[in-house]
């Protein structure tokens, strides 16, 4: 107990000393290039996804891993380093004689020119070719991926090897994995018909959690806000809705075309139950994109503090506040997997549960 | 948030996410779940067993108690039947004792009579003999004298009569 205390006090004296340096890495950009300080800019561009990764800026310079781009224009396939735009924004530069970056976003460089404000939007596929980038949260993504590989194939090697109690990093993981089987699958879906589910559910758990916590890891190759992106967490929860529709068996769809009301009310039902099928997981991908986006801006505006006030004096204050929320954020963390996956669970058991309990 | 074009993330994530689901299935959560479930089951299995053994002690313990009570009621019987044994050679010793001491005795008074028979028999011949030693001397003394013999007659009558 006494070492475990000794670490985690060393832990938080840590991060109150990078504290600064975490706020100069986030700001330090904006501030460098010498004009009004924008949080919201600062906010939008950390929340967002990017096609190069930022990592610090020095003598206002970015530093930054560019990464692939992958396109797909009018004329086939076009793949090149995020280089060749060199860390420009606004559609200015043109990269491979073809193409502009204006917020994140590629365009043809010829229909660029024409477009109006309004018209330079990611969804207007006319102007740009379809962007099939390795971003800041893709490469993000692959980065959790081979973590999280490595550790459950070295868990499941070392039961081989051990039949006993699990140790180390088994006897770590073992209890989530039980955990996830005893309090969310087994309760939700039914000891019966869990174990095809298992496998989903397990994933989906350890995916959006370790993809949290990467995300509150302020520094490179960290700190992209994968599952606060809504498309990401649309692919997922369109995952729970496929196997939710999937597997339902007839009691579902009973329930859905023939609910217990009288058949003068199926004009009403119908609408409302089919509704009902897609609320649910479009409820699961906003309480997750929400939570964790905000828990990203709450801390930006935080440290954005500094930067309005322009004074260190408020850098004790915000630092505070961030630690309190950096901490409350883990928890969230880890809170909105479990939510994810115990409503998926949830959804899957009321698709296959085989008697109608109305 | 810049909404940056959302087909890449959408065909990424389906990707990744489905090699990646396809991969843990295959390489660890089948392995994992497989072990724990493995584990579980041979934990039930050893506790089914203990559970087991225990009621077989119990058992074994129940016979060991039955044995017992057998034994101790077998060694009872014993010390019953021996107990009966001897007080019946007591008693048969005692009536035998009993048999032969009595013949004894009858045989010893048998004796003691005969002997007593025989010794008196000696007296009288003892008696009579001294008594005719006795009157032989007498007479010869006493014939000498007419009267005197006529007194000595009449005073043996006489003693003859008190005996």
């Amino acid at each position: 107990m006494r070492i475990a205390n000794r670490t985690i006090q060393f832990l938080f004296s840590l991060s109150f000393l990078i504290l600064p340096l975490m706020a100069s890495a986030s700001g330090g950009h904006s501030e460098s290039a010498d004009k009004e300080f924008s949080a919201t800019e600062l906010i939008n561009s950390h929340i967002g996804d990017s096609h190069e990764f930022h990592i610090a800026d020095w003598n206002g310079h970015a530093i930054s891993l560019p990464l692939p781009i992958i396109l797909w224009t009018d004329n086939g396939l076009e793949i090149f380093s995020a280089s060749e735009f060199h860390h420009d924004n606004t559609g200015h530069h043109v990269a491979k004689e073809k193409f502009v970056r204006y917020n994140e976003v590629i365009f043809y460089a010829d229909k660029f020119e024409t477009l109006k404000e309004e018209d330079k939007s990611a969804f207007n596929f006319a102007a740009r070719p379809l962007d099939f980038s390795i971003t800041k949260n893709v490469f993000s993504m692959l980065m959790s991926v081979i973590i999280l590989l490595v550790l459950f194939i070295t868990v499941a090697r070392s039961y081989k090897k051990n039949s006993m109690a699990p140790k180390g990093l088994a006897g770590f993981l073992e209890p989530l994995v039980i955990f996830v089987r005893d309090d969310i699958a087994i309760p939700n879906i039914g000891e019966k018909k869990y174990g095809k589910y298992m496998p989903y559910l397990l994933t989906i758990f350890f995916f959006i959690w370790i993809n949290n916590l990467i995300g509150l890891i302020p520094f490179f190759p960290f700190s992209s806000n994968l599952t606060g992106n809504i498309y990401f967490t649309f692919v997922m929860a369109f995952i729970t809705f496929l196997i939710t529709t999937l597997s339902a068996n007839k009691a579902y769809w009973g329930h859905i075309f023939a609910p217990p009301v009288p058949k003068a009310l199926y004009p009403i039902m119908w609408p409302v139950e089919i509704i009902g099928m897609f609320t649910k997981p479009f409820a699961l991908m906003i309480r997750l994109f929400a939570n964790i986006t905000a828990g990203h801006i709450i801390i930006l505006s935080l440290i954005s503090l500094i930067y309005i006030f322009k004074t260190v004096a408020i850098a004790p204050v915000s630092g505070a506040f961030v630690l309190f929320m950096s901490v409350l954020e883990m928890l969230v963390a880890a809170l909105q997997a479990y939510v994810f996956t115990l409503l998926s669970a949830l959804f899957i058991g009321q698709a296959v549960e085989e008697h109608d309990h109305h | 948030m810049n909404f940056t074009s959302p087909e890449s993330l959408v065909f990424w994530t389906t990707l990744i996410f489905v090699v990646f689901f396809l991969l843990m299935r295959k390489f660890a959560w089948k392995p994992i779940l497989g072990a724990v479930k493995g584990r579980e089951d041979s934990i039930n299995n050893a506790l089914l067993a203990a559970e087991n053994a225990k009621k077989d002690m119990l058992n074994l313990k129940s016979d060991n108690e039955k044995l017992l009570a057998e034994a101790r009621a077998e060694r009872d019987l014993m010390i019953k039947e021996a107990r009966e044994i001897k007080e019946k050679m007591i008693a048969d010793a005692k009536s035998e004792a009993q048999v032969q001491g009595a013949a004894m005795i009858e045989s010893a008074k048998a004796t003691i009579e005969s002997e007593k028979n025989a010794a008196m028999a000696e007296l009288k011949n003892q008696v009579s003999s001294l008594s005719l030693e006795i009157a032989e001397t007498l007479l010869k003394g006493e014939l000498s004298n007419k009267e005197a013999q006529t007194k000595l007659v009449e005073k043996m009558l006489g003693d003859a009569k008190l005996n």
